[in-house]
C-alpha cells in the first residue's frame, strides 16, 4: 500500500467519524429527552399528559392540553398569515419580476431569516402589541399577535424555497401554456402552481417547523397563559414557551414534566420533518 | 437569556438535591433569585470597588435554581426571595434584607386601593372586570409570575393562601416584564418588588394601607417577604466576608436607598 492510498483510508475514516458524531448527537439527545420526559408521562398516565385541562406542576397536575392547543393555534396562525404573502411574494418574482429585480430582492428577503428572534419579539412587545390592544381590545399580548410575527418569520423560508421549485418548472410548460392561450395568471394558477406543489407543500412545512419551534418571541409577545384561548385576542402559551418559562425554577418532577413536554414538542417536529422529506422525496422522483 | 443560560447550565450540572460539594475557585458566585439580583449586583459592585482583589459574580436563575445552585456548589451563595420549604431547610439561612410586595396599576387607573380579598378574587378569576370596583367597564388584564419564582412563591403564600391563580391570567418571567406590561396595559393589574416601583405604575395601597416602607417599619403593611442568602453548611470564608459586608452599616444603607427595607429595623 503506497502512501497516497494509506493518506485516503484515513481521510475516509476521519470524514466517517465526523459524520457520524452529528447523527449520535441527535440520538444522544432522543435518548437524554425521552429517559427524562417518559418516567413521569408513565407515572401519571400518558392520557393525562395529553388531555389535562390543569397545569400547576406544584400541585402535581401536569395537563398539557392548553400548551399544545396554543402551539397549534399559533402555528395555524402564522400559517394562514406567512402563505398567501409568501407564495404571492414568490409568485410575482418568479413570474412577473424581471430577472433583475428578483437578484436584488430574494437576497434581501433571505435576511430576513437572519435577524435574532429577541429582535423580532422586541418589535412585537413595543408596536404590535399596543396596537391590538388599542384597536381590538384585550390585553394585546395575544394568540393574534404571535401569529403575526410568526408570519413574518416564516415568510423567508416559505419565500425562497417556492421560487426554487417555481423555477424548477421545466420552461416548457410554460411556454406551452401560453401558446395554447392561457394568460399570465391562467398559466401560473394551473400550470406552474400545480407542477411545483410539493416544493411549495415542503417549504410550508419546513415553515411550520420554525413556527413550532419558536420560543423567544413567543414568550415575549403571546402573554402565556395557561388557559385554552377562546379568541385570538386572548394569551396562549406554547409548548417551547412553557419549557423555557419554567426551567429556570423547575425541580423534582416539576423538571421532568418539562422534558415531558419536550417530548410531545420532538414528537410533533419529527412528524414534520418527515412530511416535509416525503413531499420533497416524491417530487425528486418525478423529476 | 442570562436566566435561561444560567438554568440550562444548572439541569445539566446538577442531579437532585443532594449533599453539599465544594469547589475550588477565586470568584464568589451568588446567583438565584432575579428579585435580588439588582440588588446583589449593587452589592457586588460597592463591595469589588472597595477590595479591588476580590471578585463576586452575581447571576440569576430565580429562587429554586439558586437553592439548587448553593446544594450543589455551581454557587458559592444561593438567594432566594422566599421563605424557604420544608425540604430546603437543611441549608443555612441569612436574611439579608426585606422587601414589600406591590400590587401595580397602570398610573392612570382610579383605583388607588383594594383589599386583600379584592386582590384574591382578581388573581383568582372572580372578579373579572373593573366595573365592580370603580366605574370603569374594562375587563382586568390579570399578570402574574410563573410557577416557581420566588415572588409568586411569596404572593401566593400571603394573598391568595390556597386559591389558584387563575388560568386566563398572563404569565410574565421576571419583575421587569411585568412592571412593563402593567405600564403599557391601562386595564392590567399585577405584582412586583416594592424596590422596582416606579413612576410608570401605581401601587395600590392594602386595606387602607399604602405601600410604603415608613409603613413595613411600623408593621403596618402586610405583603413583606425576607430576601434570603443560603449556603450549604457554614459559609465559606469568601462567602462570609461578602455576607459580613452585606449585613454591615454601608450594605445595608446601600440597599435602603435602592427601596429595600433593611433588616436591622425588623
Amino acid at each position: 500500500m503506497n502512501r497516497l492510498e494509506r493518506n485516503e483510508k484515513l481521510i475516509r475514516l476521519a470524514l466517517l467519524v465526523v459524520a457520524f458524531s452529528a447523527v449520535s448527537i441527535l440520538a444522544v439527545i432522543t435518548v437524554f429527552i425521552f429517559s427524562e420526559g417518559s418516567p413521569i408521562m408513565l407515572k401519571y398516565g400518558f392520557k393525562n399528559f395529553l388531555g389535562g385541562l390543569d397545569w400547576y406542576p406544584s400541585e402535581k397536575s401536569f395537563g398539557l392540553l392548553p400548551m399544545i392547543t396554543g402551539s397549534m393555534m399559533v402555528t395555524l396562525g402564522a400559517l394562514i398569515i406567512g402563505v398567501p404573502f409568501g407564495l404571492g411574494c414568490a409568485v410575482y418574482l418568479t413570474e412577473f419580476s424581471s430577472k433583475k429585480l428578483r437578484r436584488v430582492v430574494k437576497p434581501i428577503i433571505e435576511l430576513l431569516a437572519g435577524i435574532p428572534s429577541v429582535v423580532y419579539g422586541f418589535i412585537g412587545v413595543i408596536i404590535l402589541v399596543p396596537l391590538i390592544r388599542n384597536t381590538l381590545g384585550g390585553p394585546g399580548l395575544s394568540v393574534l399577535a404571535a401569529s403575526i410575527i410568526l408570519g413574518i418569520m416564516i415568510l423567508p423560508t416559505i419565500i425562497s424555497i417556492s421560487i426554487d421549485s417555481l423555477l424548477a418548472v421545466p420552461s416548457s410548460y410554460r411556454e406551452g401554456s401560453l401558446a395554447l392561450g392561457a394568460t399570465r395568471w391562467q398559466t401560473v394558477k394551473m400550470v406552474l402552481l400545480t407542477a411545483a406543489r410539493s416544493g411549495i407543500i415542503a417549504s410550508i412545512i419546513l415553515g411550520m417547523g420554525r413556527a413550532i419551534g419558536e420560543t423567544m418571541a413567543v414568550i415575549m409577545i403571546a402573554g402565556n397563559a395557561i388557559s385554552i384561548p377562546g379568541s385570538i385576542l386572548d394569551p396562549v402559551r406554547t409548548l417551547t414557551s412553557n419549557i423555557a418559562l419554567e426551567m429556570g425554577y423547575a425541580s423534582g418532577e416539576h423538571r421532568q414534566a418539562l422534558f415531558a413536554t419536550g417530548v410531545i414538542l420532538f414528537i410533533i417536529i419529527m412528524i414534520l420533518n418527515t412530511a416535509a422529506n416525503i413531499t420533497s422525496g416524491r417530487r425528486r422522483r418525478r423529476t | 437569556m442570562k436566566k435561561v443560560v444560567f438554568a440550562c447550565f444548572c439541569l445539566v450540572a446538577i442531579g437532585l438535591l443532594s449533599g453539599c460539594s465544594k469547589g475550588a475557585r477565586k470568584e464568589l458566585i451568588v446567583a438565584g433569585s432575579t428579585s435580588i439580583q439588582p440588588f446583589a449586583d449593587r452589592w457586588a459592585e460597592i463591595y469589588m470597588k472597595k477590595y479591588p482583589d476580590r471578585v463576586v459574580n452575581v447571576q440569576g436563575g430565580g429562587s429554586s435554581a439558586g437553592i439548587q445552585a448553593s446544594f450543589s456548589g455551581a454557587a458559592d451563595i444561593g438567594t432566594c426571595s422566599r421563605e424557604l420549604k420544608p425540604e430546603e431547610k437543611g441549608l443555612t439561612e441569612i436574611v439579608v434584607a426585606r422587601d414589600g410586595l406591590a400590587v401595580i396599576v397602570h398610573p392612570t387607573n382610579p383605583v388607588t386601593g383594594l383589599s386583600l380579598e379584592q386582590i384574591r378574587d382578581i388573581f383568582s378569576g372572580k372578579i373579572q372586570s373593573w366595573k365592580e370596583i370603580s366605574n370603569r367597564d374594562k375587563t382586568i388584564d390579570v399578570v402574574t409570575r410563573e410557577e416557581g419564582s420566588g415572588t409568586r412563591g411569596a404572593f401566593q403564600e400571603m394573598v391568595m393562601g390556597k386559591v389558584r391563580v387563575f388560568k386566563g391570567a398572563i404569565v410574565e418571567d421576571s419583575n421587569g416584564t411585568v412592571r412593563e406590561i402593567v405600564a403599557g396595559d391601562p386595564d392590567s393589574i399585577g405584582y412586583i418588588s416594592l424596590g422596582l416601583v416606579d413612576e410608570r405604575v401605581k401601587a395600590l395601597s392594602l386595606d387602607g394601607v399604602a405601600a410604603t416602607e415608613a409603613n413595613i417599619l411600623i408593621n403596618q403593611y402586610e405583603l413583606v417577604r425576607p430576601f434570603l442568602f443560603v449556603t450549604c453548611g457554614p459559609p465559606s470564608r469568601e462567602a462570609k466576608n461578602f455576607i459580613d459586608f452585606v449585613l454591615s452599616e454601608e450594605g445595608q444603607n446601600l440597599i435602603k436607598m435602592e427601596g429595600l427595607i433593611p433588616v436591622q429595623s425588623r
